[in-house]
């Protein structure tokens, strides 16, 4: 029998006795300890994007919040951000808007895609505090004042692009980002704009169906 | 037959939902007071935990309470556990901490002193059945969702072959059946073949991570979850819970995505239920992408070796089969017994031997995926046949043809009849669709460094259940409203299926409400919405509700007008007497007319043989309308089979290995066509998902630590735009199951399998038939091949890059 060893999870990696993801280590380690380990620990995946002032009770430990002024979906909206908060997490948890998903947090699918000054964007992977002068537009920010449908989000009706629905909202923000860059595309050139979008249903092909009708009635 | 709603496109009513970001999803809900609560995973595969200090997580700010195994009920035997001091896997959940926010809460987690105690651990199901090998649980390595925890270890002797590459098919099975007389088939046999494969474990990996928010009011539990199923989750969650069924409120309205890992209740759902239970507060758990790769499930990986005889006229006339199965360290699923039941239905040999056993591994649970069993065969079988058809001379298409099931199939040990089978047809079709004839003439040729490659693959799924409950109501303003407690796993099939109680009983579309999401909304007993079952289960359930609603409508007429019910018909939303044009009342006057007359009719004197789940909720909408409510009691005598065939064009880069989709074309036989836009979208989907089995997907762990290689997405390469074909064709027979009441049953998961074998069909005719004996056909093993080189994996080496 093994002597027993004592683990501190957040410190070590899987079981390989690396430092990874204390806050103190620097880059390079951070990086070293990543590759030691081959993962990162599930548990703090989020902490990086930090929800803290987001309770209702007090806000986080240590945690600096600063009023913002963000423009989002044509409106300004003034909200208290942390230093290390993403776009994704004011978006869900300070602003209301969860039509954006989050998925991966890490940047690998698009599911968190919003589109900033006319480019899509990982808000999971964007520092609110980046985005202050800059139009941030959302999927609850397509429909008209009397809720009549985007032209695109009626092609992915009528098409019928989703199928879980979990990853649509993005697919849509990039073919906004997509459109409003290139009215005319290609199918091969939705199929590359639309790529950072991960589809595990596989809706691929009827996603793509609705860009092509969408630039059709554009 | 011509129907009204049947075979026409709709649009889903969720729809709208899902493109304005209307759609709530578990992790979109908030209530007043919710905090956050984070989990401690076990940072090895097999331990002991020998002590926990929370006392420096607790006296954090902000941190509310801390949940361990002592406070959850306990699995019992290889069953999943909530919390546990006994980790089975990486990643498995320890214990929990709840906090005002949830930075502050993986704070106190990393404030947690906890040791171990490391215990053996095991990663190939090989080296756990060898002699004095680890088990992957203390009390055996050998369980399964239907085998009890036990021990098997094979003999040393038995391990003799595996130095040679091959399967041992001496070892102790855990299971096995045989028909017909195999050692005078193979005599018979003009070609055999021996092989051994290998197909990978690979993760479920859905979109949306199992993200969990729960809280108790006025005695009850609330909890928003992600699950395929509805009512079907409820029996299950609320035992995790430890309540009783009707102190569950279960809301899941949307699912973003589960492929068999969210078919019933799962134990980490349950961790927020307890939490707010502690703590007095709403918690929320979110799950991230790296924590649903370790708690959303794997498709079981297989070891196994084949004897395969075939006729000169490329008939299959027997198979031996033994299948290892890579079990996860829980129940897992079957896998491995419908790999043999798919064998013998999609080719049909005169004799046949199973033999199969799961094996404990320290890797995550094992679960469902799309296609269990069915699909890892489909990519082993497929290209014997290819290889038989090369050596015999025969045409691909019509040794495929030659053993396809038809409507006189028995299967498996059971020798189990079918509701009927159009495979022969599927495969007629889809060779037209996709032009097989000229296609297949092009295989091998050169253009630069690129060759062209044709395949054909198939699959199979049995697709229904019977004997559940269905419940519609009209109400006295003519709307019909369709209780739906199947779920919404994403497939639009709960809204395709309602559509059989609305056309069954001549309604406008227009006019249909679905009831669904929310147990507090009168949801019926019904099955899960998993194993493509939905459009034969439901199919069933709803007719049988509303013919039950048609009887009353023409009763209640009757009683109205006089003479007997007998006497009147439906059509158009209206009751009418068929020889008194004068005699007509409306849907919506029966209904009024219904809450007058009460018992049966407004559902106060509900059937005896529904289900407790079913009589709770039409008490719940008893005095509301005329109360359509009915077990499915229709006949069934035999297994309604899904099967599907696909055709696939790749240019295969001999240079670089690279493979590229040119065309593919899905083929079903589904029973008769509900919704062909929906059936097009599952047909291509299950194929992108296909192509990640055949060529992407697969588990990778560190031997000699267990460590996970490959846990989000872009180590795990679920398929791309870029890594699939830009347009898709498809194709379906149409023609009607006889045991479902409008010949309808599903096909979501052999339209995985049959793309999936059809590229690795494909990539072996690129390669003038090099057959690989695993998947997934990775970039790497094309090369070696194309260089003649040995692959940098040993024959039954599982779990590897």
């Amino acid at each position: 029998m093994k002597d027993p060893v004592t683990f501190y999870p957040g410190e070590s990696g899987r079981g390989t006795g690396v430092s990874v993801l204390k806050n103190k280590a620097s880059r390079r380690a951070f990086i070293k300890g990543v590759i030691a380990s081959g993962a990162i620990a599930g548990s703090s995946t989020f902490l990086f994007g930090g929800i803290g002032g987001c309770s209702s009770d007090q806000p986080a430990a240590g945690a600096v919040e600063r009023l913002l002024s963000l423009n989002v979906n044509g409106r300004v909206r003034r909200v208290d951000v942390l230093p290390n908060e993403t776009l994704a997490m004011t978006l869900r948890y300070k602003l209301g808007l969860t039509g954006t998903k989050l998925s991966c947090d890490r940047g690998e699918c698009g599911a968190c895609t919003v589109v900033i000054d006319g480019v899509s964007t990982y808000s999971c992977s964007t520092l609110t505090h980046m985005v202050g002068n800059r139009q941030v537009r959302t999927i609850e920010g397509l429909e008209g004042p009397d809720g009549e449908l985007h032209p695109i989000q009626q092609a992915f009706i009528d098409e019928l692009g989703p199928q879980c629905g979990f990853c649509t909202p993005g697919q849509i923000m990039s073919t906004v980002a997509l459109l409003e860059a290139n009215p005319n595309p290609t199918r091969d050139e939705a199929r590359h704009a639309l790529s950072g979008n991960l589809c595990r249903c596989g809706a691929y092909d009827h996603y793509l169906n609705s860009v092509m009708r969408a630039a059709q009635g554009a | 037959m011509a129907y009204k709603l049947i075979g026409k496109n709709f649009t889903p009513p969720d729809l709208r939902a899902k493109v304005t970001g209307k759609a709530k999803y578990a992790e979109d809900f908030r209530v007043e007071g919710m905090v956050f609560c984070k989990m401690l995973l076990s940072p090895m595969p097999h331990a002991r935990v020998t002590s926990i200090d929370t006392s420096d997580a607790l006296a954090m700010d902000g941190v509310l309470g801390v949940l361990t195994a002592e406070d959850v009920p306990a699995a019992e035997g290889a069953g999943e556990s909530i919390l546990t001091n006994n980790p089975h896997y990486i990643g498995e959940p320890i214990l929990a901490i709840a906090a005002v926010d949830e930075t502050i809460a993986a704070d106190a987690i990393e404030r947690v002193k906890i040791e171990y105690e490391p215990l053996p651990f095991v990663i190939d199901p090989l080296e756990s059945l060898y002699p004095g090998g680890p088990d992957a649980r203390d009390g055996g390595n050998v369980a399964n969702a239907r085998v009890a925890l036990q021990t098997v270890k094979w003999n040393a002797r038995d391990f003799a072959s595996v130095e040679e590459g091959q399967l041992p098919m001496s070892g102790e099975p855990q299971t096995e059946w045989e028909y017909g007389d195999l050692d005078l088939a193979f005599s018979d046999a003009a070609v055999v073949y021996d092989e051994t494969f290998v197909t990978a474990s690979n993760s479920h990996h859905s979109m949306e991570p199992r993200s969990a928010m729960s809280y108790w009011e006025n005695g009850k539990c609330f909890v928003y979850g992600s699950s395929q199923s509805q009512s079907f989750v409820v029996p299950g969650l609320a035992g995790l819970i430890g309540i009783e069924v009707k102190d569950l409120v279960y809301i899941a309205e949307f699912c973003g995505g589960g492929f068999g890992s969210k078919g019933g209740a799962y134990a980490v759902m349950a961790v927020p239920a307890h939490m707010s239970k502690k703590i007095g507060r709403p918690v929320m758990l979110r799950i991230t992408r790296a924590e649903e790769y370790y708690l959303g499930s794997n498709r079981a990986g297989f070891q196994g070796r084949t004897k395969i005889g075939f006729a000169d006229d490329g008939r299959i006339i027997a198979v031996d089969m033994y299948v290892v199965q890579s079990n996860g360290p829980n129940t897992g699923f079957w896998d491995y017994t419908e790999a043999g039941a798919a064998v013998s239905i999609c080719y049909q040999p005169d004799a046949m031997r199973y033999r199969g056993i799961p094996v404990l591994t320290n890797t995550p649970p094992g679960g469902p995926q799309r296609g269990p069993g069915e699909n890892q065969i489909a990519c082993v079988f497929e290209p014997l046949l290819d290889k038989a058809a090369r050596e015999l001379g025969v045409d691909r298409l019509e040794i495929r043809k030659i053993n396809a099931p038809d409507n006189d199939t028995i299967f498996d040990g059971h020798q189990s009849p079918v509701t009927s089978a159009y495979q022969r047809e599927a495969l007629t079709n889809g060779a037209e669709t996709f032009g097989w004839v000229e296609k297949s003439a092009m295989s091998g040729q050169r253009n630069g460094t690129k060759v062209i490659g044709v395949g054909i693959g198939q699959a199979y799924h049995s697709a229904g259940a019977a004997g559940f409950d269905g419940l519609v109501r009209i109400t006295p303003d003519g709307k019909l409203h369709i209780h739906s407690g199947v779920g919404n796993l994403g497939t639009y099939s709960y809204a395709g299926t309602s559509r059989i109680a609305a056309e069954a009983l001549s309604y406008d579309w227009e006019n249909c409400v679905i009831e669904r999401g929310d147990t507090r909304k009168h949801l019926p007993w019904n099955f899960g919405q998993f194993g493509s079952n939905t459009s034969f289960t439901m199919g069933r359930s709803y007719h049988a509700a509303a013919m039950d609603a048609k009887q009353k409508l023409l009763e209640i007429a009757a009683a109205e007008f006089g003479g007997a019910a007998s006497d009147y018909d439906i059509a158009d939303e209206v009751v009418f007497a068929t020889a008194d044009a004068s005699k007509t009342m409306t849907y919506a006057e029966a209904a009024q007319k219904a809450i007058e007359m009460g018992g049966k009719y407004d559902g106060h004197e509900p059937p005896d043989d529904i289900n407790p789940m079913t009589t709770a909720a039409v008490a719940g909408v008893a005095g509301s309308g005329l109360v359509g409510v009915a077990k499915d009691n229709y006949d069934i005598s035999a297994i309604p089979p899904a099967l599907a065939a696909g055709f696939m064009m790749i240019e295969l880069d001999i240079e670089t290995g690279d493979v590229e989709i040119l065309s593919y074309t899905g083929s079903i036989d589904c029973g008769t066509v509900i919704h062909p836009q929906s059936l097009a979208t599952q047909i291509k989907g299950g194929a992108v998902m296909g192509i990640g089995l055949a060529t992407k997907e697969r588990i990778v762990y560190d031997p000699q630590n267990g460590v996970a290689a490959n846990v989000g997405f872009y180590q795990a390469k679920p398929p791309s735009y870029l890594d699939v074909p830009a347009t898709m064709e498809w194709t379906a027979v149409d023609i009607a199951d006889p045991q479902s009441p409008l010949g309808t049953r599903g096909m979501g998961e052999p339209v995985m399998g049959c793309a999936a074998s059809a590229m690795i069909s494909a990539i072996s005719d690129a390669l003038g038939g090099h057959y690989f004996n695993r998947t997934p056909i990775v970039t790497d093993m094309i090369v070696n091949a194309l260089a003649g080189q040995e692959q940098s994996h040993k024959p039954l080496q599982v779990a590897t890059y």
